[in-house]
C-alpha cells in the first residue's frame, strides 16, 4: 500500500482502498471506519486502520492468507472482539461497543458451532425467543424446509452430516432475519465437492431472504464465486476492494496480482496508457508512467510453437480443459495457459523442451 | 472488594459483566477458605509466649514430629512397593488377567483407612477373625506399623492410577534408543525409564503424603499419637484448645511445606516428549512361566491383603450378631449421612462453577489467585480445616456454631478441588464458539451460561458432585468436630464403636461404607476408561 498505482493523481488516504471510492454502494448497511486491533503490545496491529462500506443485501468477501486480519476484523463488527479504536456503524447507528447479543448481526462459526444438547429444531429456535412460542415453532419449521432439511428436526447435531449442519447453522442463524449475517471461514470444514455446491446455496440463501453478508475466507476461488465484492488483506490492512472481475483484471498490487490467480511480473516502462516491455508496445488498464511492473495473467499470454522461438517450454501441468506450461524466455520463467484449441499449432501438444514463440495481445495492468 | 474495583483491575474484553461477578464470587470463596485459617491464628496467638513455648518445647510435640515423618515416609515406601511393580505387571507385559488385576487394584479406594485399620485390629486377638477361624492368635496391629499399613492399603491405588498412566505414556522408542546406545537392561531402568515416571511418582506422592498427615481415622484406632490425633484428643478429651490450635499450626505448616517442595521439585521437571514423530505405543514385555508365577503370586498378595483382608473380616463379625435388630438405626445413620453429602455435593459444585469458568475463559493473574485459593481447602489437613472453624463459629458467628449449615460449608470448601477438577476440564473441552453464537442469536451473558455453557459441560458437574457427595459420605475427621449434636453419621458411628472395642457393632457401618465407597471406586473406573480412550 506504500506504492500506490502512480497513474492515480492524488494521493488516497491510508486507510481507503485505491479503487474503493467508486465502489460505494447506493444504499449503506454497515460502515467500517479505521478499525484498529493491537494484540501484543510493540509488535504492528493485527487489523490496521481498515474501513470500508457495504450495502444492504451485498455480499463481501475478506479475503486474505492466515494472520492478515480478516477474522479479527469479522469478530470486531459482531463484538466478539473490542478495537482499540475505529468504529462500526450499523445503519448509521454507532455499534462499536454494543455487546453482541444487542447488535443483531447473525454470526455462522467455522466450526458451525450447534448446540449439541439440543434437537435441530431447537437449535434453529433458539435466537427467536422474543416471539410467541407457536410462531417461533413455525418460523424454525420454515427455515428448515428453506435449506432442505424438513424432516430432520428432531435429530441432533451429530446424527447429520458436515453439510447438513452447515445448513442448520445457516438456518437458525437467519431464522431472526438479521440485516448482516458473518460467516467465518462457513466451508473449510467440507471435502472438495460439498464446498463448491454448499457455496451457491449460501448465497442463493442469502439472496433470498435479503440479509447482506461478509465472508471471511483464505480460498480465493470461493471468494471469486461467491462474492459481490471482494477486500483484499494483507498483514492487517486492505490492499484492494471491488468486484471479483475488477480484483482480477486489475489487481491493484502486486500482492493481490499473486494472491488472486497466478500472475507473471514483467518490468516495463509506462508512458501514458501504454507501456514498452520485451514483447514490444502493450496497452495499459490504467495510466501510468515510469519503470513499472506489470501483471501478466498466464492465460493473456499466447503460446506458439516455433522452432526459431526465443522460449523454451521447461514444465507442463495438464488441467483437464487446458494446460498450464512453464516457459524459459532467458532469465525470465513465465506461466501461460493455453485454452483448447489454442497453442496447439497442427494438433500436436507442445512437449517439455520445445521451443515456443510467446505474444501478449491484451492490455496489462500496472503493480506497485 | 467493590465491583467497581475489579472492573478496575479487569480491563475485560468480553462479557465483563459475567467476568466481574465470577471474579466476585472467587474472591469471596477464597475469602470463605482463608478467614477460618485467621481465626485459628488469632486463637493461638491468644495466650503469651512464654506459655507457647513451654507447649511447643514439649517432648511429646517433637515426638509427634518424629512420628509423624516415619508415618509418611513409611506409607510412601509402602504404596512405592506394592504400586510400581503393579502397574508395570499391567501396563508393560503380556500378563495374563492383567485386566481383573487393573480393576482388583484400583478396588482397595472402597476401603477407608479407618476400615482398613478396623480389618487390621478385627483379625487380630483372642476374639479375632484367625484365631476363630484358624486357631492362631495374632497381636493387635497397632502404632507405627499398624497405621503404615492400614494406611498403605488404602492409598496405593492413588499411585498406581499414576504410574500406570505414566507407563502408558512413556516413549518406547526412548528406551530402545538407550539399549541401541549400549546400557543394560537395569542402566535403562534408572536412567531412563524411573526419571520419566518421577513426575507421576510425585503427583501419587503429594496426594497420598497430603492424606497422611492428615489422616485421623486410621492413626486414632491404631493409636498411633501423629497430629491429627492429639489435635483430636487436645480438643475433645483434654479441652486444651490453646495446644489444639498450635498443633493444627504446626500441621498445617507441614502440608503447605509439603507441597511448595512438590511444585519445587516438580519445576524442574519436563519430560514431554519432543520432536515431531509419533511416539511409539508401549510394547509388552513377553513373561516366562517362571515370571507368570510371579507376577501373579504378588498380584494375588496385594489384592489378597487390600481387598480379602477387609471382606473376609467384615464378614466373620456380621456374622456373629443378626443384622435385623440394628437395621433401624443404620438406615437413620445412613439418611444422616445423605443429608449432610447431597447439598455438600451440590454447594462445591456451585462453587467451582465460577472459578473454573474464570480458569478457562478468563485467564488472568486474578483468576489465578482464586483458583489457587480454591485448593486450600483441599491442601490443608481436614482435621485443622475444621478446628479453624470451630474457632472461626464460636468467635466470629456463634449463630453458626454446631450446625448442618456449617458442616455442609465446610464440606463443600474442603472439597472444592475434587469438583473443579473435571468441571475445569468439561469447560476446556466446550467450544467458545458455541458460547459466541449464542450470543449472537440474542441471549444475554447470563442467559447463554444457562441455556448453552451449562447444559454442555453438564457431564462434568455430574462427575465433580458425585465426587464430593461419595466422598464426604465416608469423611470423618470434620464430622467429628463440627457435627452438631446428636448428629451421627456412618462413619463417625462405626469410628467410635470400633474404638470403644464394638467390632460386631461396628461391622454393618464399615459394611455399609465400603458398599457405597464401591460407587466412587466404579466411578473412578469409569472414568479411568474413557481417559484410555
Amino acid at each position: 500500500m506504500q506504492h500506490l498505482p502512480k497513474s492515480l493523481g492524488f494521493r488516497m488516504p491510508a486507510e481507503a482502498s485505491p479503487l474503493g471510492f467508486r465502489q460505494s454502494p447506493a444504499k449503506v448497511l454497515l460502515e467500517v471506519d479505521g478499525l484498529t486491533r493491537r494484540f501484543v503490545a510493540g509488535e504492528g496491529p493485527a487489523v490496521d486502520r481498515v474501513s470500508f462500506t457495504l450495502g444492504e443485501g451485498e455480499l463481501m468477501a475478506l479475503l486474505g492468507p492466515s494472520g492478515c486480519g480478516k477474522t479479527t476484523t469479522l469478530r470486531m463488527i459482531g463484538g466478539l472482539e473490542l478495537p482499540d479504536s475505529g468504529r462500526v456503524l450499523l445503519r448509521g447507528k454507532d455499534i462499536t461497543r454494543l455487546p453482541v447479543e444487542k447488535r443483531g448481526i447473525g454470526i455462522v462459526f467455522q466450526d458451525y458451532a450447534l448446540f449439541p444438547h439440543l434437537s435441530v429444531r431447537d437449535n434453529v429456535r433458539f435466537g427467536l425467543r422474543r416471539i410467541p412460542r407457536a410462531d417461533a415453532a413455525a418460523r424454525a419449521e420454515e427455515m428448515l424446509a428453506l435449506v432442505g432439511l424438513q424432516g430432520l428436526g428432531d435429530r441432533k447435531p451429530h446424527q447429520l452430516s458436515g453439510g447438513q449442519q452447515q445448513r442448520v447453522a445457516l438456518a437458525r442463524t437467519l431464522a431472526v432475519s438479521p440485516p448482516l449475517v458473518l460467516l467465518d471461514e462457513p466451508f473449510s470444514n467440507l471435502d472438495a465437492a460439498m464446498r463448491v455446491e454448499t457455496r451457491q446455496e449460501v448465497r442463493r440463501l442469502l439472496k433470498r431472504t435479503g440479509s447482506a453478508g461478509i465472508l471471511v475466507t483464505h480460498d480465493q476461488e470461493e471468494a471469486l464465486a461467491l462474492a459481490d465484492r471482494i477486500a483484499v488483506m494483507e498483514k492487517g490492512r486492505v490492499l484492494q476492494i471491488g468486484t471479483p472481475d475488477e480484483i482480477y483484471r486489475n489487481p491493484a498490487t502486486r500482492f493481490v496480482a499473486a494472491f488472486i490467480g497466478r500472475s507473471n511480473i514483467l518490468p516495463g516502462r509506462a508512458n501514458g496508457m501504454d507501456a514498452e516491455t520485451a514483447f514490444g508496445r502493450l496497452p495499459l488498464s490504467r495510466a501510468a508512467n515510469g519503470t513499472v511492473a506489470l501483471a501478466v495473467r498466464p492465460e493473456q499470454i499466447m503460446i506458439e510453437p516455433d522452432p526459431d522461438g526465443p522460449a523454451a517450454v521447461v514444465g507442463r501441468e495438464f488441467r483437464g480443459h487446458d494446460q498450464l506450461y512453464w516457459v524459459q524466455e532467458g532469465e525470465r520463467c513465465l506461466l501461460v495457459i493455453s485454452g483448447p484449441g489454442q497453442g496447439q499449432g497442427a494438433g500436436l501438444p507442445i512437449a517439455i523442451g520445445d521451443r515456443v514463440r510467446l505474444r501478449i495481445c491484451d492490455c496489462v495492468t500496472p503493480v506497485d | 472488594m467493590a465491583l467497581a474495583e475489579i472492573r478496575a483491575i479487569l480491563p475485560g474484553r468480553r462479557m465483563p459483566a459475567a467476568r466481574v461477578l465470577f471474579s466476585a464470587i472467587g474472591l469471596g470463596i477464597g475469602a470463605l477458605m482463608l478467614l477460618p485459617l485467621y481465626y485459628l491464628l488469632l486463637r493461638a496467638f491468644q495466650a503469651d509466649f512464654a506459655t507457647v513455648w513451654q507447649l511447643l518445647t514439649r517432648p511429646r510435640t517433637g515426638q509427634m514430629l518424629l512420628n509423624t515423618a516415619a508415618l509418611t515416609a513409611g506409607v510412601l515406601a509402602l504404596c512405592t512397593v506394592i504400586a510400581l511393580p503393579l502397574a508395570w505387571l499391567v501396563s508393560r507385559t503380556d500378563l495374563p488377567g492383567r485386566r481383573v488385576v487393573n480393576f482388583l487394584a484400583v478396588l482397595p479406594l472402597a476401603v477407608p483407612g479407618y476400615v482398613m485399620a478396623f480389618a487390621l485390629i478385627g483379625l487380630s486377638g483372642n476374639f479375632g477373625f484367625l484365631n476363630q477361624v484358624f486357631g492362631v492368635t495374632l497381636p493387635r496391629p497397632q502404632g507405627w506399623w499398624g497405621a503404615t499399613l492400614a494406611l498403605s492399603l488404602y492409598c496405593f491405588p492413588y499411585l498406581y492410577l499414576n504410574l500406570r498412566a505414566a507407563f502408558a505414556g512413556l516413549d518406547q522408542s526412548l528406551e530402545e534408543s538407550a539399549r541401541a546406545l549400549g546400557c543394560t537392561p537395569r542402566e535403562v531402568f534408572t536412567r531412563v525409564t524411573l526419571p520419566h515416571l518421577m513426575p507421576a511418582l510425585m503427583a501419587g506422592w503429594l496426594v497420598i503424603g497430603l492424606y497422611t498427615i492428615g489422616d485421623f481415622g486410621a492413626v486414632a484406632l491404631m493409636r498411633f499419637e501423629v497430629f491429627s490425633y492429639v489435635i483430636y484428643l487436645q480438643y475433645s478429651a483434654a479441652f486444651d484448645r490453646l495446644y489444639a490450635a498450635w498443633l493444627a499450626l504446626i500441621l498445617i505448616v507441614i502440608a503447605l511445606t509439603v507441597v511448595w517442595w512438590e511444585s519445587r521439585l516438580r519445576q524442574g521437571v519436563r519430560y514431554a516428549r519432543t520432536g515431531s514423530g509419533s511416539g511409539a505405543g508401549p510394547r509388552r514385555v513377553r513373561l516366562g512361566p517362571v515370571g507368570r508365577a510371579l507376577g501373579w503370586g504378588f498380584a494375588g498378595l496385594v489384592v489378597l491383603a487390600s481387598l480379602g483382608l477387609p471382606v473376609a473380616v467384615l464378614t466373620f463379625w456380621m456374622s456373629l450378631a443378626p443384622i435385623g435388630p440394628i437395621l433401624p438405626a443404620l438406615v437413620t445413620s445412613f439418611g444422616q449421612s445423605l443429608s449432610v453429602a447431597v447439598p455438600s455435593a451440590a454447594l462445591a459444585a456451585a462453587m467451582a462453577l465460577p472459578v473454573a469458568v474464570l480458569a478457562v475463559r478468563y485467564p488472568s493473574p486474578l483468576s489465578t489467585l482464586i483458583n489457587r485459593l480454591a485448593f486450600v481447602g483441599y491442601a490443608v489437613p481436614a482435621l485443622a480445616f475444621a478446628l479453624a472453624f470451630v474457632f472461626f463459629s464460636l468467635q466470629g458467628a456463634r449463630w453458626l456454631y454446631q450446625t448442618h449449615l456449617l458442616l455442609v460449608t465446610v464440606y463443600a470448601l474442603a472439597f472444592l478441588a475434587l469438583a473443579l477438577g473435571p468441571i475445569r476440564s468439561a469447560l476446556y473441552l466446550a467450544r467458545p464458539s458455541l458460547e459466541d453464537s449464542a450470543r449472537a442469536l440474542g441471549h444475554g451473558p447470563l442467559s447463554t451460561f444457562w441455556r448453552v455453557t451449562l447444559p454442555t459441560i453438564r457431564p462434568g458437574v455430574v462427575a465433580g458432585s458425585v465426587l464430593v457427595f461419595v466422598i464426604a459420605m465416608k469423611e470423618l475427621p470434620i464430622a467429628f468436630l463440627l457435627a452438631p449434636t446428636g448428629f451421627r453419621p456412618l462413619a463417625i458411628t462405626m469410628f467410635s464403636r470400633t474404638s470403644e472395642g464394638m467390632l460386631v457393632e461396628a461391622a454393618p457401618y464399615a459394611a455399609a461404607i465400603i458398599a457405597f465407597s464401591a460407587l466412587f471406586v466404579g466411578f473412578v473406573l469409569r472414568h479411568d476408561r474413557k481417559a484410555e480412550g
